[in-house]
């Protein structure tokens, strides 16, 4: 049977993160065939210890990153409606990153182009071993029609919620 | 070049400010693997010839941070920490849970080594092959979060200024030290995170000593090119899966211990370990789960148990208090062995302990020894500069912690670690009160107790072990079986955490060697070619020891004298341990580990390991 079409998100929950960064292996081992945090597509930020969230692509509806690309090297895929960027036209000129509400996409460490979450082609390795160890961060869901974009937030101000539910009034001191 | 390895360490002379890469050869890198046992290993290469005469906290230690070829590979990251360590006088490799050996290791290095001593305080920040020594005045005073915070802030605007199209920089990994550091007291950690510590040894103190208050690392390579990729994949998700189907280990961590270890196996210290009984349910690990931690899971790189958990206290007088669980460990050392039994007020002390770098383990049992001399009157409130040390109170125990680590008046003294603090004050009080100090070679001993006879460590556990009072390196018989001190050095120079080796089938470790080495290993050719070196290097650098002491054999192979008292109550009330049989096994293990009966290693031993020069430096030993 050929495979439907069904676009996917990964719904996320940060405060079950233990920064394990089991997601980070997961997904360089599957994209780069090496363990290579720098260059994961999912990438664990610890700006405070105990805060530990994993920052990637929330593909968001109206997708700025897609639109700012001064020479078409970024794409939506019809599959899974993630963000595909071909490596060979992309020039590392950062504008994504410039406009993504959540400064999401990196540069990859040794190419010359930026790397964005594939979504694995609809089957994300990262929820995977989320799944197997039962901390549940991330979970596969179809992707309907929601303001997806409110989870494109920078690492600063995702820091600076998560220390404020966890540490309180001190957690201001770290932020 | 052996697979598995970045293939080069970074070196820093901090008097010189020079910064080169050095390498070893793969002979040394076969026998001695990484971590611990290349530690023991550069040591004696280095100041062997001169050991009695090094001081810890000259400028003449090598201080050293090194990985091991399983570090990132095997589930738990660590970084091993040593040099010529100021309580033992020895070498520990002491080891510390994160993310700094990963980052080290995609950086390109598979370890650091430091000489010499700055002249203005200094941090070391590497971002791959650009390394540089930083000013760390604005930091130097600071407490760990305070420290962490200001430099991680500063370390991401370096990175983002000299590369502005990157996008975000993750934080790099940093390892510090705390005001007890810089001050070298004897029971300073090297610090990771927060809560994080490499605590035996006290290799805070040479950090300190050396005026380098943090070394922070960004690498943004991958680890190094292995042997089998696909093996090694099935072999992290084998140890994974081991670990999944322990759920409540998983779920508490270490936390259930602090109540189970008293009250069912009556091996905790309590009160200085004039006890080791207590069945104190509001001490019970469902107290605090319920009470103080917000989370659950807590990991380092790649680990599958997240035996940590955050903690913090919400209400009361200890309100804003933040540490990890606490682990076993710290809750023991600064619970019941303090007369201590609350959440709230564990956490509270822990996170006071960790703020000023100090080691829980260590700093509690000199805080409970010292409890114990004003319970008997040795000390008085005067001569604690007026802190009533009561069993409990939790704020006066706090108080003399700050007095350690600012080394201020009594604090001083008790900087020195409970062995030293105890001949000062016997010197002080004409009295002996070695008695009181639970402690061996120097190093306080883990909240393992050997009376009761039901916990894990032998009676000779501590007795024999090269790194002292440390009870995650424990000397057990057979000396090649699963248990020996020798495997725990394949943990310590492979670098990872045990903790994701319980239950594991024993020959895993050996085969996750071959996949990321390509290089087999036997566990028999691991006990008696190559981790035995490892254990005469250090036996026999903790024997020739000074500049200001020296341990004996015959003196100081045994027990600290409070573990030959019986048990005082508890289901084991009376039990306690025979000096005979201490004996008797001591002599065993000398024998299987090719030491005389003096217990000096054999030049037998030694020279059938090809280590002729430290049979010759041993030669006076023997006299």
């Amino acid at each position: 049977m050929p495979k439907k079409k069904e676009p996917v998100w990964i719904a996320r929950e940060f405060t079950k993160c233990s920064g394990c960064r089991k997601c980070e292996i997961a997904c360089s081992l599957h994209h780069e065939k090496r363990i290579w945090p720098e260059a994961s597509r999912i990438r664990v930020f610890m700006l405070v210890p105990g805060v530990e969230f994993p920052h990637f692509c929330a593909q968001c509806e109206d997708y700025p990153c897609v639109k700012a690309c001064p020479v078409n090297a970024l794409s939506v895929s019809d599959k899974t409606g993630a963000v595909l960027v071909n490596a060979d036209a992309c020039t590392a000129c950062g504008k994504c990153i410039m406009v993504c509400p959540g400064r999401i996409p990196h540069m990859h460490p040794t190419e010359k182009h930026v790397v964005i979450c594939d979504l694995c082609d609809g089957n994300p390795q990262c929820v995977k071993v989320c799944q197997e160890g039962e901390w549940n961060v991330l979970r596969k869901i179809p992707r309907k029609n929601i303001a997806y974009k409110l989870y494109a937030r920078k690492p600063e101000e995702v820091t600076r919620d998560l220390c404020a539910k966890f540490y309180g009034e001190k957690g201001e001191e770290f932020t | 070049m052996i697979l598995g390895y970045a293939g080069k360490f970074l070196e820093v002379n901090l008097s010189t400010r020079k910064i080169k890469e050095v390498t070893f050869a793969d002979e040394v890198l076969k026998d001695y693997v990484g971590g611990r046992g290349l530690a023991a290993k550069i040591l004696w290469d280095r100041l062997g010839d001169r050991w009695e005469t090094v001081d810890p906290l000259g400028p003449e230690n090598v201080l050293l941070f090194l990985t091991g070829p399983l570090t990132g590979f095997f589930p738990g990251g660590r970084i091993c920490v040593s040099g010529k360590s100021p309580q033992s006088n020895g070498v520990v490799g002491s080891t510390v849970g994160g993310e700094f050996g990963v980052e080290l290791r995609c950086a390109g290095y598979d370890g650091i080594i430091v000489t010499g001593k700055s002249e203005k305080p200094v941090y070391l920040f590497i971002k791959d092959s650009d390394v540089e020594l930083r000013d760390a005045s604005h930091v130097w005073g600071k407490d760990a979060k305070q420290t962490m915070t200001r430099l991680t802030r500063e370390c991401r605007e370096l990175l983002r200024k000299r590369y502005p199209l990157y996008g975000e920089w993750k934080e790099p990994a940093m390892v510090y030290i705390g005001p007890a550091g810089e001050n070298k007291v004897r029971t300073a950690v090297v610090a990771a995170k927060w809560a994080h510590a490499a605590g035996y040894g006290g290799y805070g103190a040479v950090m300190g000593s050396k005026r380098l208050k943090a070394v922070a690392v960004k690498g943004t390579g991958p680890l190094p090119a292995v042997a089998d990729m696909r093996k090694v994949e099935r072999l992290m998700q084998e140890v994974c899966e081991n670990v999944y189907e322990n759920v409540l280990w998983r779920r508490w961590g270490t936390g259930s211990a602090g109540y189970e270890v008293g009250a069912k196996t009556s091996s905790e210290p309590v009160r200085n370990w004039q006890d080791e009984w207590h069945d104190e349910r509001s001490f019970g690990v469902d107290q605090f789960e319920d009470r103080v931690w917000v989370k659950q899971c807590w990991s380092d790189f790649g680990c599958p148990t997240n035996c940590l958990k955050v903690a913090v206290v919400k209400t009361g007088k200890f309100k804003g208090a933040i540490t990890d669980n606490p682990d076993y460990e710290l809750q023991a050392y600064l619970g019941p062995n303090l007369g201590i039994f609350t959440p709230e007020e564990n956490v509270f002390l822990a996170s006071v302990i960790d703020d000023l770098g100090l080691c829980g383990i260590q700093t509690g049992n000199v805080l409970g020894f010292a409890a114990e001399l004003f319970q008997r009157g040795i000390l008085t409130k005067t001569d604690l500069d007026g802190v009533e040390l009561k069993w409990g109170d939790a704020e006066a125990f706090a108080a003399l912690a700050r007095k350690i680590a600012f080394r201020e008046g009594i604090g001083d003294l008790l900087a020195e670690g409970t062995y030293r603090a105890a001949l000062k004050i016997g010197e002080m009080k004409k009295t002996d009160v070695l008695p009181y100090a639970v402690q061996a070679k120097g190093i306080s001993i883990g909240a393992h107790g050997i009376r009761s006879g039901k916990d894990y460590p032998s009676i000779i556990a501590y007795v024999c072990s090269v790194q002292g009072g440390d009870h995650t390196s424990t000397a057990n018989l057979p000396l090649d079986g699963g248990e020996s001190e020798l495997m725990e050095i394949f943990n310590d120079s492979g670098v990872y955490c045990n903790f994701n080796s319980f239950g594991l089938r024993r020959n895993l470790r050996f085969e996750f060697y071959k996949a990321v080495t390509g290089l087999k290993l036997t566990q028999k050719e691991w006990c008696n070619k190559r981790a035995i070196k490892t254990l005469q290097l250090q036996r026999a650098m903790l024997l020739l020891g000074g500049p200001d002491l020296k341990w004996k054999p015959k003196v100081d192979d045994t027990n600290p004298p409070r573990f030959y008292e019986p048990l005082p109550s508890g289901p084991y009330k009376g039990k306690s341990t025979s000096k005979e049989d201490v004996e008797k096994e001591v002599k065993k293990y000398y024998r299987a580990a090719g030491w005389d009966k003096n217990g000096v290693p054999t030049t037998k031993a030694l020279r059938k390991l090809g280590m002729l020069d430290v049979d010759k430096a041993l030669e006076k030993l023997r006299a």
